[in-house]
């Protein structure tokens, strides 16, 4: 059962041949005998996991289920969920039990689905492997010596060691693709505005946008069915027509232009990322794909750019949390202005307050224009070359990331280090592209390699597409770690 | 390697702490400068790109702010959000006390 498809539960679910009470405390068990030495979730609560299992079980015997009704899914806990703590990674939040319900986790609720818990992350979604955690670091299921990359470590960690059916992470620079990807699952990064950033704490707000992570593209496009749609509670939510993103899955590729960007094939990728990466090119191109070779001449600058724009919109952000009406207040302090630096000084992480003051400092007089504009000009540089390479084909791929999970604290006194682990990822984020992550096979010491797949505005059903064609080819989607 | 156009000294770093509000040592501010400094010579490689002409992108979608009708939508939940505030009384936050 938890090898099972979110396609094949559903049809189980609906056939009586499991209760989503069952189904549910199946993987509650799973997490109370595999959690401890992954710590990939940071809150669960059988009771109410329970409860709306039930609640998904009278539904189905009553004959009103949606696909989704009755199974177990786990929340990044960058989502506020109506009585359930939600940490967002940081000590800042450690009491905070939201008293209401982010849009994704409405419409969870709504298709009837199960909460099983809050998925353990980078702190305020800052960092690339999961150490910056006021809750401790996720260990990766495939060698708990090694990180589960980040921010969405936790939901990445939760779906390789079959600790829920699937689960939804975030993406700001590289949050889903790149833990999806060493990891060994798949996971989506839609078009910015597809879905509704109300009730996800912000990072970047111009950035942030929220995905589905799971086993399969098919998966992935059942989830988006019930996350993508409007909301006027998000003023960049875009009003689209509703669409069915498991459409196009079994169309073939025969006449795809897949485009290879040189720089992303250059200095700085693994040569064991590399052949991977080039054996799912091969197997592409046996599916009737065709390839040309393209250029991002502006890409290497995403970090650079990424670096002043995601810390200016987070100092922005973050200056909500100041010990007053939610979160960690000091327990001793002088006057007002005491309160506001102990608590922030003692509510945040080094990794936030890092970014705190980068971010304050290119807004501050004098630098704004020679950083925060000039950024902003070199973002619509790398988004213009973007615009360029669709003119020559239909998708773009390559690594997620340069290298397979590295140790925990490997990277640890270098942030810098840390920030380039995200170079083939930040650039679609800044474009504000749709991106995926989906395993395409080991490198060095048996961790997986994730193909990066990135499409045009709004084609995440035409990638869901090319993953789940070449997911039918292969089986590297569905090996599983060792428990 | 990175050109360091620019380097950040302790009174810009205790500045920026101070702006935002951020109680720190002089252990952490000393970190904290190597820290940055690292991260503005990584940010320094945008000063050799050609921008000129290049208009500002602050979002990837070019879109108008929708308006909408100005009419209550949200009910009152002061119960609610209030329940999980550090230092409440009679409705109110409370906080040290600003005017003497």
């Amino acid at each position: 059962m938890i090898n099972s498809s979110l396609k094949q539960l559903s049809v189980a679910l609906a056939a009586r041949k499991i209760s989503s009470v069952e189904l549910t405390q199946l993987y509650l068990d799973r997490i109370a005998q595999h959690n401890p030495a992954l710590n990939a979730y940071i809150t669960v609560n059988p009771e109410m996991s329970l409860a709306q299992a039930k609640a998904a079980d009278a539904r189905i015997a009553a004959g009103q289920a949606d696909t989704l009704t009755g199974i177990p899914f786990a929340q990044k806990d960058i989502f506020c969920a109506k009585g359930w703590l939600t940490t967002c990674g940081s000590k800042m939040l450690h009491n905070f039990v939201s008293p209401y319900d982010a849009h994704v986790i409405s419409q969870f609720n709504e298709a009837g689905a199960v909460n099983l818990g809050k998925t353990n992350m980078d702190e305020f979604a800052m960092g690339s492997s999961n150490e910056t955690s006021y809750y401790g670091p996720v260990k990766n299921p495939w060698d708990t010596q090694r990180v589960p990359g980040g921010s969405s470590g936790g939901t990445a960690a939760a779906v390789a060691a079959r600790l829920c059916a699937a689960a939804t992470g975030t993406d700001t620079g590289g949050s889903i693709r790149q833990p999806a990807a060493l990891c060994g699952i798949s996971g989506l990064k839609p078009t910015y505005g597809v879905c509704s950033r109300y009730g996800m704490i912000a990072f970047a707000s111009s950035l942030d946008q929220a995905g589905p992570m799971g086993r399969s593209a098919e998966d992935l496009a059942l989830m988006m069915n019930v996350m993508a749609g409007y909301d006027e509670r998000d003023s960049t939510s875009l009003q689209r027509a509703k669409e069915d993103y498991a459409r196009d899955l079994n169309k073939p590729l025969t006449g795809l232009r897949i485009g290879l960007p040189k720089e992303f094939f250059a200095e700085g990728m693994g040569s064991d990322v590399a052949k991977a990466v080039e054996a799912a090119i091969a197997e592409y191109k046996k599916l009737g794909a065709t390839v040309v070779e393209i250029s991002l001449p502006n890409s290497k600058l995403s970090v650079p750019v990424y670096y002043v724009l995601a810390p200016a919109e987070a100092s922005s952000n973050l200056s909500r949390f100041d010990g007053v009406r939610y979160g960690y207040r000091a327990p001793e302090y002088a006057d007002l202005t005491d309160m506001y630096e102990k608590s922030r000084a003692q509510g945040f992480g080094a990794e936030v307050k890092r970014r705190i003051m980068i971010g304050t400092y290119v807004l501050s007089h004098g630098y704004y224009d020679a950083y925060y504009i000039k950024a902003q000009r070199i973002r619509r540089l790398i988004a213009q070359d973007f615009v360029e390479a669709f003119k020559q084909c239909d998708v773009i791929m390559g690594p997620t990331s340069p290298s397979t999970a590295f140790k925990l604290g490997e990277k640890g006194d270098d942030p810098v280090q840390m920030y380039l682990s995200d170079i083939y990822t930040i650039a679609v984020n800044l474009a504000g592209l749709p991106g995926m992550s989906i395993p395409c096979g080991f490198g060095d010491n048996n961790m997986p390699v994730g193909l990066q797949i990135i499409g045009n505005y709004f084609e995440e059903a035409r990638m869901l597409n090319v993953a789940h064609q070449y997911q039918l080819a292969t089986d590297w989607h569905s090996r599983a770690p060792q428990p | 390697m990175h050109s360091t156009i620019m380097s950040l000294n302790q009174t810009d770093v205790e500045k920026v702490a101070r702006l935002a509000r951020l109680a720190m040592t002089d252990t952490e501010i000393q970190t904290a400068q190597n820290q940055l400094n690292g991260i503005f010579g990584l940010i320094a490689d945008m000063q050799a790109v050609n921008t000129d002409g290049v208009e500002p992108m602050s979002h990837s979608q070019d879109l108008a702010q929708r308006l909408r009708e100005d009419k209550v939508t949200e009910s009152n939940q002061r119960e609610a959000f209030q329940a999980i505030a550090p230092q409440v009384e009679a409705g109110l936050y409370l906080v040290p006390k600003v005017i003497e």
